[in-house]
């Protein structure tokens, strides 16, 4: 994606100086083989394999059956397909609006000068250790309608149940990718941050530009490259979430946080439609692909290609 | 960048040090009590008493087995990684013509993918090769999913080798194996610790694959077994609790250790 439009250049290998003898040092390209077939049969074939499953009946056992567009139509008829999509895109814009500003602010902030900031940092980067899964069984402990946070506080609460109404749950959803990503997210503007030239600052700063003033007109033209970055990534992981919902809402209350990814794992997996599965992923990929051509169009990221890379 | 501390920000930052922190102090804490003075107190009371009676319980329930089977996954994948990247990344930065960059775009390609697309297929082509509920089934597609973001990592870090160096070793009279052996590897030696570390987290933190590829209690590793507690434990929640720290404690003190490492391998996901 767009990884591959910013970074396909600098691939190529270095010209030759013309100072080294040509063919000593360099390894024919049999050394990628091995890696390159690994990755070919566990990641390629089975991209491949998904669209020819998607237009069959397949069970689990025995051999999956050409059904045509039988899966197709039906997904399209579908109900719940379609509002998982609407879904899937809901969260996602949800995610990237709360943690956009949040992860910007405290990337910035890290890449300062500030003495603490080494220990703070240390502690924001734990979320990102634990798994999906152990944030989950986490949050979903904190927030246990009888043991959990909101049963001592039920004035802020209601009954305490928050997974239990659609608002609540879909909230809950945020928070939590809130909580595990928003790290991730700073951490790249942190990076980003840190590679603004100093000399902008100083000449802002001569302008009589105060703190906010050099933030909105130095920090973050200059952090455009990495913004994209963060919002594709957002993208991509927003719309592929599984594990959360899985383990936090399991698509509920009814059908109300069954989003794309985890409708695919269900028809498949549990209800053992794995053609319908299959093209349930498909359409995923999809509209990730589009999603995040879209950012890049949208935001000019693909014409500034060879303007500095934000994220040296 | 700024001379002057920005108070408001640091503020911000301490209102979201509390959020980060808050959770992580009930679950430490939740997990020193017992079941009925958790219940009575609620998850952010102080514990009073302390008790490691939660962690011996997980254990007796399993979780020594799901443990190992994680340490089995986790090294596995690691191992596939550190024999097939640095070779590639050699290959890609040095290789003269075409094929390199078309190799390091296909990768790059596979930055794209998400688990999720491939798992039905994934299923289908594991229970084919007769792997289903076989460890090595959930290793081999966890270590493909490896493969591009320590491809990207790596290139990067060997384009930092400077030609200078490999003419020397040429004038030397070194073969391509040596140059790789005594100037590459060594010279990588940082960017290949950050693959390790990245790899090991996603393979200790893994979940997708050994959920539909794995059926039994034998091949449970430890994010399968903490979703199972869940739905099994309901409300002994200082015992799940107990099982998500034990899921976490390795790559806690790998944090401590190798916090350069990690670092630069989670600024990778985002692009180097």
């Amino acid at each position: 994606m767009t990884a591959t439009a910013s970074r396909a250049p600098r691939a190529r290998p270095r010209p030759g100086r013309g100072v080294s003898p040509p063919g000593v040092a360099r390894p024919g390209i049999g050394w990628a083989v091995p890696a390159t077939l690994f990755f070919v049969l566990f990641a390629l074939v089975p991209l491949v394999l998904v669209a020819v499953l998607s237009f069959t009946t397949w069970s689990g056992l025995g051999s999956p059956r050409f059904a045509g567009l039988g899966n197709w139509t039906k997904l399209f008829h579908d109900p719940v397909m379609i509002k998982s999509l609407w879904l899937s895109l809901l969260l996602t814009a949800l995610g990237v609006a709360v943690q956009t500003p949040l992860s910007l602010l405290l990337g910035v902030w890290a890449a300062g000068p500030q003495r603490n900031r080494a220990v703070l940092s240390a502690v924001f980067f734990v979320p990102l250790l634990l798994s999906a899964t152990a944030v989950s069984v986490l949050w979903r402990a904190l927030l246990d309608p009888n043991f959990g946070v909101p049963a001592q506080a039920r004035w802020l609460f209601g009954d305490g149940n928050l997974l239990g109404s659609r608002t609540g749950a879909i909230g809950v959803l945020v928070l939590v990718s809130t909580w595990q990503f928003t790290p991730l997210h700073a951490l790249i503007y942190q990076g980003a941050a840190r590679a603004v030239p100093t000399v902008l600052y100083q000449a802002a700063a001569i302008d009589g530009a105060g703190t906010v003033r050099q933030f909105f007109h130095v920090t973050l033209p200059q952090l455009r490259n990495a913004i994209i970055t963060s919002v594709i990534l957002m993208v991509v992981g927003g719309l592929t979430t599984f594990d959360t919902v899985l383990i936090l809402t399991q698509g509920g209350p009814g059908t109300d946080t069954t989003i794309t990814a985890f409708y695919m794992y269900q028809k498949a997996f549990k209800g053992f439609d794995f053609g319908a599965g299959a093209a349930i992923a498909l359409l995923l990929v999809l509209v990730a692909t589009l999603v995040s051509l879209v950012v890049v169009r949208v935001s000019g990221y693909d014409k500034m290609a060879g303007t500095k890379d934000g994220l040296s | 960048m700024r001379r002057t501390p920005n108070y408001l920000a640091g503020a911000g930052v301490f209102v979201w040090l509390c959020l980060v922190g808050l959770p992580l102090y009930v679950l430490l804490g939740a997990t020193v009590q017992s079941r009925a003075e958790y219940t009575a107190g609620g998850p952010l009371s102080f514990p009073r008493t302390f008790s490691l009676s939660n962690y011996t319980e997980d254990f007796s329930n399993g979780f020594g087995r799901y443990f190992l089977n994680t340490v089995i996954v986790t090294t596995s994948v690691v191992v596939i990684v550190l024999l097939l990247v640095p070779p590639l990344a050699f290959s890609i930065v040095r290789h003269r013509g075409r094929s390199g960059p078309r190799v390091f775009r296909l990768f790059l390609l596979g930055l794209a993918i998400p688990a999720q697309a491939v798992i039905v297929p994934m299923f289908y082509v594991i229970s084919k090769a007769g792997l289903y509920d076989n460890l090595i089934g959930v290793i081999l597609p966890t270590a493909a999913f490896c493969l591009p973001v320590c491809a990207l990592i790596l290139t990067g870090a060997m384009r930092d080798i400077t030609d200078e160096l490999f003419e020397a070793m040429a004038i030397d009279g070194a073969d391509t194996r040596r140059v790789f052996f005594q100037l590459v590897v060594p010279l990588s030696k940082g960017g290949i610790s950050t693959i390790v570390v990245f790899s090991a987290l996603q393979a200790w933190n893994g979940f997708l694959f050994p959920l539909v590829l794995t059926q039994s209690e034998n091949t449970k590793v430890l994010t399968l077994g903490l979703y199972n507690f869940q739905t099994q434990y309901g409300i002994n929640i200082p015992g799940l609790l107990a099982a998500v720290v034990l899921s976490t404690v390795p790559v806690l003190l790998v944090y401590l250790f190798a916090r350069r490492a990690l670092v630069q391998g989670l600024m990778g996901v985002g692009g180097k």
